[in-house]
């Protein structure tokens, strides 16, 4: 099974949704590189909105993450309430 | 009572399915007439998705916040005297490749998806290359803005646009984009937004952007930053574009094929020149072009071609000699650059003694064996005031336009040449991969505008290397070309940055 990965910004609103990605994603790996925050998994890899509202402690849309992206590997399921990325192996 | 919130994926359904109409007076194909000629075969348009549902009123919102962010740090970075703060002005050669070469392309790619989006009868798809088109042009604007600084205090920047028409190195990527957007429509979406934007570009962006971080450029990775959130999208869109078409129809899938290994080929070449930014031009090193590789391509593409294998499909063709041209070929770009500073609009140096002994640690298999020696050569010829410019114009690869240059990757001191004859004609590539294109669609390949025999033709400004450069290439002899050492560009940072040696003040003092 290949990783899926997604790479943010580093900055604030980045660390409360990787912070949330690792407590979602058991197993995930969080490589800290400069100006970025990388996030890879095996198979899948979600972020749930209800986490990261908890996280920041506001209401979060889950396009809002489009503002800090900075790159993705894999394929992209979004909804209200989740984006998840996954290999179909 | 309010209206309940629509839900993204009713949002976007209503954009994109519901805003179509079925023409009556007109037949379809009289709207679309580009849709049907590649041969690809589309049965049910509704089957097209964006996985981020992206709407217009979120794509203003957030694009709109991106914008504020990104020049806030501008204005900070100009009113704090950004330029001084760079690790070198050596470092802007990068920068300047990047304006001349590569800016230009996103305007480029601007172009190519509006024409593209039109072509579409499928609504989805058109509103996809709306909001690319839309992106394209912002990275446009926002990596000319962001070095529009450096234009007030180097030269080199003030001519980028006239320059990406003409200048012989630049021809690469410029046929790179004209190749793409004077194919069909199907081509196009495959070209660009899979094999560039999907498989290749995080090897442009991602290095590029730690390079410029590394180098104290604030304003360069901020705008890189700014558009590759925009990419995740492009990428997103580009494999979209993928299974959509091998979903469609079976016999899709051998025109898909065809178009991935072009097209890989094609962003391999071009992508040389990243290789040799990376390798060459930043002061202060991040990764070498072959770790970029095996992270970028060979980890993350592989991962790709593993989930694509379900459709039939394979890795690209050639794939193999891109592997072993990783720790070869920022090498034998840097050389044909060095030689030809006189004719570029940038001032390119001889790696130093410190920036050798980091290529010997990142190439250990092939830089102290073929590519040091050379080195240590040219910089003993320019200590002994003979720096090597080379006089004659290089035969170019009649596909990505790059001079013969490239080696045999098993024997890397032969020239890698490959001929064909067309129509009474002989023609040159630099490989397989570049004949192989040319062969399949030789009548697009012969009209190729080719910067050395238009020279040779008398079309460029003049019959010598000095009038071209300065009539047709409007390069400023002495003062954007020639080697960084002796450049009014290394003057000026030196006294900025009170650097002047002992022996500079003396001359001044007689």
């Amino acid at each position: 099974m290949s990783k899926v990965y997604i790479a943010l910004q580093d900055n604030d609103e980045s660390r409360y949704i990787a912070e949330a990605i690792e407590e979602d994603n058991e197993g995930c790996t969080v490589i800290h590189q400069p100006a970025m925050i990388r996030i890879e998994r095996e198979g899948k890899l979600v972020i749930n909105r209800e986490s990261v509202e908890e996280k920041m402690g506001r209401d979060w849309d889950v396009q809002e993450l489009h503002i800090n992206l900075v790159t993705i590997g894999g394929n992209v399921d979004e909804s209200d309430d989740y984006f998840a990325l996954e290999w179909n192996q | 009572m309010a209206a309940k919130k629509l839900s993204l994926k009713d949002k976007y359904r209503l954009l994109t399915r519901d805003l179509s109409w079925e023409p009556t007076y007109r037949d379809k194909k009289e709207i679309f007439p580009l849709e049907d000629f590649e041969g690809i075969k589309i049965t049910d348009w509704d089957k097209w998705e964006d996985p981020f549902r992206l709407t217009m009123d979120a794509y203003w919102k957030y694009q709109a916040e991106k914008e504020k962010k990104l020049y806030a740090i501008f204005d900070a970075f100009a009113q704090n005297n950004g330029h001084l703060n760079i690790s070198d002005a050596r470092y802007l050669n990068a920068i300047k490749v990047f304006l001349t070469g590569i800016s230009p392309l996103e305007y480029s790619a601007a172009q190519g998806f509006m024409q593209t989006g039109r072509q579409f009868s499928g609504q989805g798809a058109r509103i996809a290359c709306q909001m690319q088109a839309i992106d394209e042009l912002r990275h446009a604007q926002t990596q000319i803005h962001a070095m529009s600084h450096f234009n007030k205090y180097f030269d080199g920047f003030n001519e980028f646009m006239h320059q990406h028409q003409r200048v012989w190195y630049l021809s690469v990527p410029k046929s790179f984009f004209d190749d793409a957007r004077t194919a069909g429509p199907f081509e196009f979406m495959v070209a660009i937004s899979f094999s560039f934007e999907y498989v290749l570009t995080n090897l442009l962006f991602v290095p590029f952007m730690s390079g410029a971080a590394y180098n104290g450029d604030m304003a360069t990775v901020t705008f890189g930053f700014s558009a590759q959130s925009d990419e995740a999208r492009h990428m997103t869109l580009g494999i979209e574009v993928i299974k959509f078409l091998l979903e469609q129809h079976e016999d899709n899938v051998p025109i898909v094929q065809k178009w991935i290994d072009k097209w890989f080929w094609r962003g391999v070449r071009m992508l040389g020149i990243v290789g040799w930014m990376m390798d060459y031009l930043l002061p202060k090193k991040v990764m070498s072009w072959k770790e970029a590789w095996e992270v970028y391509y060979e980890e993350a593409g592989g991962a790709l071609f593993k989930d694509l294998a379900r459709y039939g499909i394979r890795p690209p063709k050639y794939v193999e000699v891109a592997e072993l041209e990783k720790e070869h070929i920022s090498h034998q770009f840097a050389f044909t650059l060095y030689q030809y500073t006189h004719a570029a609009a940038l001032h390119i140096t001889a790696p130093t003694e410190e920036e050798m002994n980091w290529l010997s640690e990142k190439y250990p298999n092939t830089f102290d064996k073929y590519y040091r020696p050379r080195w240590e050569y040219l910089r003993e010829q320019e200590a002994k005031g003979e720096r090597f410019y080379n006089g004659g114009l290089p035969q170019l690869c009649q596909t990505c336009q790059i001079p013969m240059v490239f080696t045999d990757m098993n024997d890397p001191t032969q020239i890698n040449y490959r001929d064909t004859h067309y129509d009474g004609e002989r023609f040159h590539f630099c490989s397989d991969g570049c004949k192989d294109i040319f062969n399949d669609e030789p009548e697009k390949y012969i009209h190729a505008w080719m910067p050395a025999h238009q020279i040779f033709m008398g079309n460029c400004g003049g019959a010598d290397l000095p009038s071209v450069v300065e009539n047709y290439y409007n390069i400023r002899m002495g003062i954007d070309n020639m080697d960084y050492h002796g450049s009014p560009d290394e003057a000026r940072w030196k006294e900025w940055k009170g650097l002047r040696s002992v022996e500079d003040k003396l001359k001044e003092a007689v």
